[in-house]
């Protein structure tokens, strides 16, 4: 096995990071003081990182919306902020995001917003770049772990010349891919002067001075929209012109392996579209490509500026895309790659597949077992616990968004009537409770239904990797913190103290005798299955 | 021309894929080449397949590897090594452990795995484990001994190793790893 390549010096200052790794970095180069976010695959590793770094303040907050509203308080007094999140997680947040963009920033606000094509991690594969163009915010793309940092930065002077927050998105595959970094010195701290300062007509939005807002809004895009022609992340390259290639983010990477000789068009920004650019390229180049992962946001964008164009006529709208998938879409368009495929070895023996499975002594096994065997309705949620669905337990019966089981178990027992009482359970892990189940247990004691919501409380938000939460007694870095006390909750919502009951995770006697007679009471009822996450318990065991 | 060198490295949840290919792209960097590497992590954590693309050369675009395009296979499990055959072509080098793991729900270890890698791969490594483990003297260091064999078939200086496994193994452990490492490098093998 030779490789004809012959080594450079070794350059000693050069990092291996992954992209959420490189934002993490970025935001420390650009003076970051503040980082707020909820953890989510692939977003997660972000904040993590921020938090290593010294002279900063983090928090894992409580759900993605108040992560953001969070952000919006510290950025308008001054203070750089990075919020984190998934893109499921910015539905969450979507709230404060549309008004935030017409209250602006003082000092620089930007989030980063993993998307997840083919929902490696997640329950659907929206596309976020949307959401930028919707709400009238910037929204830059990097296609690297180098890009990554080099954005973030970037995103920040953008956020602060322009008044606005600036959306940062990733790909799960830009996210977790590690490639080098070259780091650099720390930038002056702050560039706005720390301190909120009353200016009710930006930061107040009644109708009255939100009208005056949304002009300034749309004069900001304007002015951005001549400007983003001239930014430097956006790149023409020219070779051959007989195909001409728009695309951004890691299908860039895709694309300069499947064409190395076409021409292309990167786009580093997402939103607005640097109109002139793209119509310089397009008279530059036969034919025009756009290779984009999900929705034809370029394309429809594109095509209405009336280049013609393709896309989705050849490229898949689900799923990720990868070389081989470009290179057979364009293939069919009549595009053929200098680059020979190679046959991949072919195999006819049939393996028993591998799936994700939960961990053997997982406390979350013995409740899905009684769940079975008392044939109940299983309302579910968003954690490991999903795999309940899985056999061996085959134990959930709806999974939506998170919070989310609370409500359906609800609505099921509102349609279903008396004929069905008493068969229905929600159940949710506690991260996923503290997120937003909170408020479905209030609407659930408010309308005076009589669910039994079962907490699943393993101690952490383990699916993403063991974050604590407001139900573990700790936070970001360590600090110990407040517990949330189900039974004073309980209590709070009018639940009767014989119907908040709490019970050890590996007595599934218990369990099951809960569960009998908190729905035979046929009242709002609450339980608690406690047992710490084993994951959890080996590291601690180690440390 | 531009040649790229591809790797992947696959196996099941806890057997040290993660560290053996952050190790290796490390080496891969400190020796000058760019270096990209792939991998899915979030829900697959939990006892289900791993597996790590790297690439490496002058300049590397897309993190991913294309079927048929990996220059090595490198595996940590029999049963894995065949389930991701189609990435390898022809003339690649397979490199498997003998290592028999049964998914969480099957009982029974499918027939006949080791007879199809010897008929299909040209260019098959097949690793002893349990050798190689006892020449170690500890299961734990056995992905970064594997990296040692790996090391004999690309071209890697043996400092760009040496920085990058005291960078990534745990504190403490660097003396016991350099050691796996240098019994795999030296570790004969029954090529065929
Ligand atoms: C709005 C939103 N934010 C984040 C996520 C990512 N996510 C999936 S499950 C989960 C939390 C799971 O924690 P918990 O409820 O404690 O259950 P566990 O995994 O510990 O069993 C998170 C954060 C998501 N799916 N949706």
């Amino acid at each position: 096995m030779g490789c004809t390549y012959k080594y450079k010096e070794v350059i000693l200052n050069r990092l291996l990071l992954s992209g959420n790794e490189a934002i993490a970095l970025g935001a420390f180069e650009a003076g970051v003081m503040v980082g707020t976010g909820y953890p989510g695959t692939p977003s997660t590793e972000i904040l993590e990182n921020l938090t290593t770094y010294p002279g900063l303040y983090t928090e894992w907050s409580v759900n993605e919306k108040v992560a953001f509203e969070v952000g919006i308080g510290s950025a308008i007094s001054g203070a750089r902020t990075l919020v984190t999140m998934k893109h499921v997680g910015l539905n969450v947040a979507a709230d404060p995001l549309f008004t935030s963009s017409y209250v602006g920033v003082k000092a620089g606000l930007v989030i980063v917003n993993a998307d997840d094509p083919e929902m490696h991690s997640s329950q659907n594969e929206q596309d976020n770049r949307n959401y930028a163009y919707a709400a009238k915010v910037p929204m830059l793309e990097p296609s690297d772990s180098q890009e990554a940092k080099e954005y973030t930065k970037k995103a920040f002077e953008i956020s602060e010349s322009y008044d606005t927050p600036v959306i940062l998105r990733t790909t799960t595959r830009v996210s977790h891919s590690k490639s080098i970094v070259i780091p650099q010195a720390l930038q002056a701290r702050n560039k706005a002067a720390i301190g909120f300062e009353r200016n009710l007509e930006k930061y107040v939005m009644i109708p009255a001075f939100a009208r005056l807002r949304h002009i300034e809004v749309e004069k900001r895009m304007q002015r951005l929209k001549e400007d983003v022609n001239r930014f430097d992340i956006n790149r023409i390259e020219i070779n051959d012109t007989k195909l001409g290639i728009i695309t951004a983010g890691i299908c860039y990477t895709y694309v300069k392996e499947v064409f190395p000789k076409a021409s292309v068009l990167k786009l580093g920004i997402v939103n607005p579209l640097p109109a002139d650019l793209i119509r310089e390229f397009c008279t530059k180049v036969d034919s025009v490509y756009v290779v984009e992962e999900l929705d034809p946001y370029f394309e429809i964008r594109i095509k209405a500026m009336g280049i013609q164009i393709e896309g989705k006529k050849y490229i898949p709208i689900t799923g990720e895309l990868n070389p081989d998938i470009i290179r057979k879409s364009l293939r069919i368009a009549g595009y053929k790659s200098k680059k020979t495929l190679k046959e991949g070895l072919k195999t006819s023996l049939k393996l028993p597949p591998r799936p994700p499975l939960l961990c053997p002594g997982c406390p979350h096994r013995a409740v899905f077992t009684v769940f079975k065997k008392l044939g109940l309705t299983v309302t579910g949620d968003i954690g490991c616990y999903t795999l309940g669905v899985l056999p061996p337990f085959n134990a959930m019966d709806t999974c939506i968004e998170m919070g989310g089981g609370i409500g359906v178990a609800q609505g099921i027992e509102i349609a279903q009537g008396e004929k069905r009482h008493g068969k229905t359970v929600a159940v949710i892990g506690d991260s996923t409770f503290a997120h937003s189940g909170i408020t479905g247990l209030l609407n659930a004691a408010y309308n005076k239904r009589s669910s039994l919501i079962v907490v699943l409380d393993n101690g952490t938000t383990a699916m993403t990797g063991m974050q604590p939460n407001p139900l573990s007694g700790e936070r970001i870095n360590g600090e110990e913190t407040i517990k949330l006390d189900y039974k004073k909750l309980a209590h709070a919502v009018g639940i009767g103290e014989d119907n908040v009951r709490i019970v050890d995770a590996y007595k599934p006697e218990d369990i099951e005798e809960a569960i009998d007679s908190l729905l035979k009471s046929k009242a709002l009822s609450l339980l608690v299955v406690k047992g710490l996450c084993v994951i959890l318990k080996r590291r601690r065991k180690r440390a | 021309m531009n040649s790229v060198l591809n790797i992947l490295m696959v196996g099941v949840g806890g057997q040290g894929i993660m560290m053996a290919s952050d190790i290796l792209a490390l080496a891969l960097m400190y020796s000058g080449y760019d270096v990209k590497k792939s991998e899915i992590h979030g829900m697959s954590q939990r006892g289900g397949s791993v597996f790590s693309h790297i690439r490496y050369g002058e300049k590397v675009y897309s993190p991913v590897i294309s079927e048929g395009e990996a220059d090595i296979l490198f595996s940590t499990e029999e049963m894995e090594t065949v389930r991701w055959l189609n990435y390898a072509g022809s003339e690649s080098c397979i490199i498997s452990t003998k290592t028999k793991i049964n998914p969480a729900e099957v009982k029974e270890y499918p027939q006949g795995v080791e007879d199809e890698l010897k008929k299909k791969c040209k260019n098959l490594v097949l690793v002893d484990h349990e050798a190689l483990s006892r020449e170690i003297g500890n299961i734990k260091f056995l992905n970064v001994a594997l990296l040692g064999l790996l090391s004999t078939h690309i071209d890697v200086p043996v400092d760009s190793w040496e920085k990058a496994i005291e960078e990534r193994v745990p504190a403490g452990s660097y003396e016991a790893n350099w050691k796996a490492f240098i019994t795999g490098k030296e570790y004969k093998t029954e090529e065929s």
